[in-house]
């Protein structure tokens, strides 16, 4: 489980995020959402330790992260897994090397395990014969996949996802969401999933968070989304014309 | 104000450069890998420039000291001091800073602005460490044999222009080549090129390392990188030489 408790983020003068107090549970899909620009990021960066946040905690498994010495907190990190929201491949090195990377630098194993587990991972994503192509020259779903796959090479405990929808065709935004949850339940990671994808949430979300004028300005399941009377959040989630037809049929 | 701000992260991002390695063979696997690209694959441009330098060192001082009190072997005697004492650990470290520095810093800087470098640090690994340390130990390592082919081809390219221009004669040449030799001019130098290898590869490093952004920024990064390698190398120059010769 991670607890993120009164955490606050400003840049400079500039305040991104106030007062975040939020849990996110074992084993569960929790949805970040909200309109571009209001902070998921930066919650999300906060959260995995890539910023720091101006104040509050985030406690993983009871444990503060900021509070943590340097090496501590990358022995943490090896049990997180994440993707970018640009994938963040290394573009110098193949797709089996991308997935062979994190192995290379902690496992302890021998190459051939590292090997069988590379590829192993690689067929959980179903990507099959491409283990010596470039990022560059793989699909952006492709792309998407290869980086779960490399999030999931060392066995997260749990999991980050930055917007897995953008830029993707709605059918293989499907396949990436259907891959987030499988994983989620076969490994019973703690998945954080930043979004501001209707149909991924009403997919595959467990718990959504919603971020509106810097806050955490409501929470709670997919039947309360649907049946909540918060004005912002109903103007964000039935601002497509497919959730107001939806809209129609729950009222 | 500014200055001292990029100071002080520079020392600290160095401290971080140089803290524990995860797995000492991957850092020497991307060690080699460096060498090859920072150091082999500008053999080419070193050569060319040190032959031609060592050719117009020879002419010019053949036509400033054209008299007849001045002994002929000078003309070798001052293209071989000028080469190793300047020319080559200086000029060629500040070429190389243009080629390797810059290269160095667009590397880096596409991987910070492309989230590859946030991809390190959340798997746990010391990114700093992992992009950096191989860079510096690879230039420290390879520059000064880049120069000391510098160093030898510049002599040949005066030898090669003082002959084939017929304004001196080989034995003269060599004879001033190696009159008067003393080895720990090449001692000098060799300081020198060290010590600018890590300027190139720690400050392009750290103009990468920090680069925040876009591709824009990226072009600026690599910039700034080549700019401040070569500051920092022409100061580092003047107290060396100071430190080392007087
Ligand atoms: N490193 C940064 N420095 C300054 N401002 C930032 C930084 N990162 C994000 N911001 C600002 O924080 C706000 C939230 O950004 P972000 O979290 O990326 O939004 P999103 O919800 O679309 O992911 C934006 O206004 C952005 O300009
Ligand atoms: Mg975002």
């Amino acid at each position: 489980m991670i607890e993120v408790q009164h955490l606050y983020k400003s840049f400079g003068t500039v305040e991104v995020l106030r007062d975040i107090n939020a849990k996110f549970a074992k084993g569960k899909v929790s949805q970040i959402i909200g309109k571009s620009g209001s902070g998921k990021s930066v919650l999300a960066k906060c959260i995995i330790g890539l910023y720091k946040p101006t104040k509050g905690k985030v406690l993983y498994d009871g444990k503060s992260f900021h509070d943590m010495e340097k090496d501590e907190q990358r022995q943490l990190r090896q049990e997180i897994g994440m993707l970018f929201q640009s994938n963040a491949l290394f573009d110098s090195l193949t797709v089996l090397e991308n997935v062979l990377f994190p192995l290379r630098m902690f496992a302890t194993m021998s190459e051939k395990e590292m090997l069988e587990r590379a590829h192993f991972c690689l067929k959980r994503v179903k990507i099959e014969n491409s283990d010596k192509k470039f990022p560059a020259e793989i699909s952006g779903g492709m792309q998407k996949r290869v980086g779960i796959a490399r999030a999931i090479a060392m066995n997260p405990k749990y999991l980050f996802v930055d917007e897995p929808n953008s830029g993707l065709d709605p059918q293989t935004s499907i396949v990436i969401d259907d891959l987030i949850r499988e994983i989620t339940d076969e490994y019973n990671t703690t998945t954080v999933v930043i979004t501001h994808d209707m149909n991924s949430v009403m997919g595959i979300a467990d718990e959504i968070f919603f971020i509106n004028d810097k806050q955490l300005m409501w929470q709670g399941t997919r039947d309360q989304l649907l049946k909540s009377d918060n004005e912002a959040l109903n103007a964000f989630i039935f601002a497509g014309s497919l959730m107001r037809e939806v809209r129609k049929t729950i009222t | 104000m500014d200055l001292l701000f990029h100071i002080g992260r520079y020392f600290m991002l160095m401290g971080e450069v140089f803290s524990k390695p995860e797995r000492l063979s991957i850092y020497w696997k991307r060690t080699v890998e460096e060498m090859d690209l920072l150091g082999v694959k500008s053999l080419g441009i070193v050569s060319l420039l040190s032959l031609f330098m060592g050719a117009v060192i020879t002419i010019q001082t053949k036509t400033n000291i054209d008299s007849p009190l001045i002994p002929q072997y000078v003309v070798g005697f001052t293209a071989r001091q000028s080469t190793i004492l300047e020319f080559s650990p200086t000029i060629i470290s500040l070429i190389l800073a243009g080629k390797v520095g810059s290269t160095i810093a667009a590397e880096i800087g596409s991987m910070r602005v492309r989230e590859q470098i946030d991809a390190l640090d959340i798997m746990g690994v010391n990114s700093a460490g992992y992009l950096i340390l191989p860079k510096i130990i690879a230039t420290a390592l390879i520059n000064p044999f880049l120069i000391v082919i510098s160093m030898f081809l510049s002599i040949f390219g005066g030898w090669l222009a003082g002959t084939l221009t017929g304004i001196i004669s080989s034995s003269s040449y060599i004879q001033g080549v190696q009159y008067d030799f003393d080895s720990y001019i090449v001692v000098y130098a060799l300081i020198k090129t060290v010590v600018f290898a890590i300027v190139i590869a720690t400050v392009s490093s750290y103009q990468g390392y920090y680069t925040s952004g876009g591709t824009r920024e990226v072009g600026i990064s690599s910039t700034k990188a080549v700019v401040y390698s070569d500051v920092v190398i022409l100061i580092m120059n003047y107290l060396l030489t100071q430190m080392l010769l007087l």
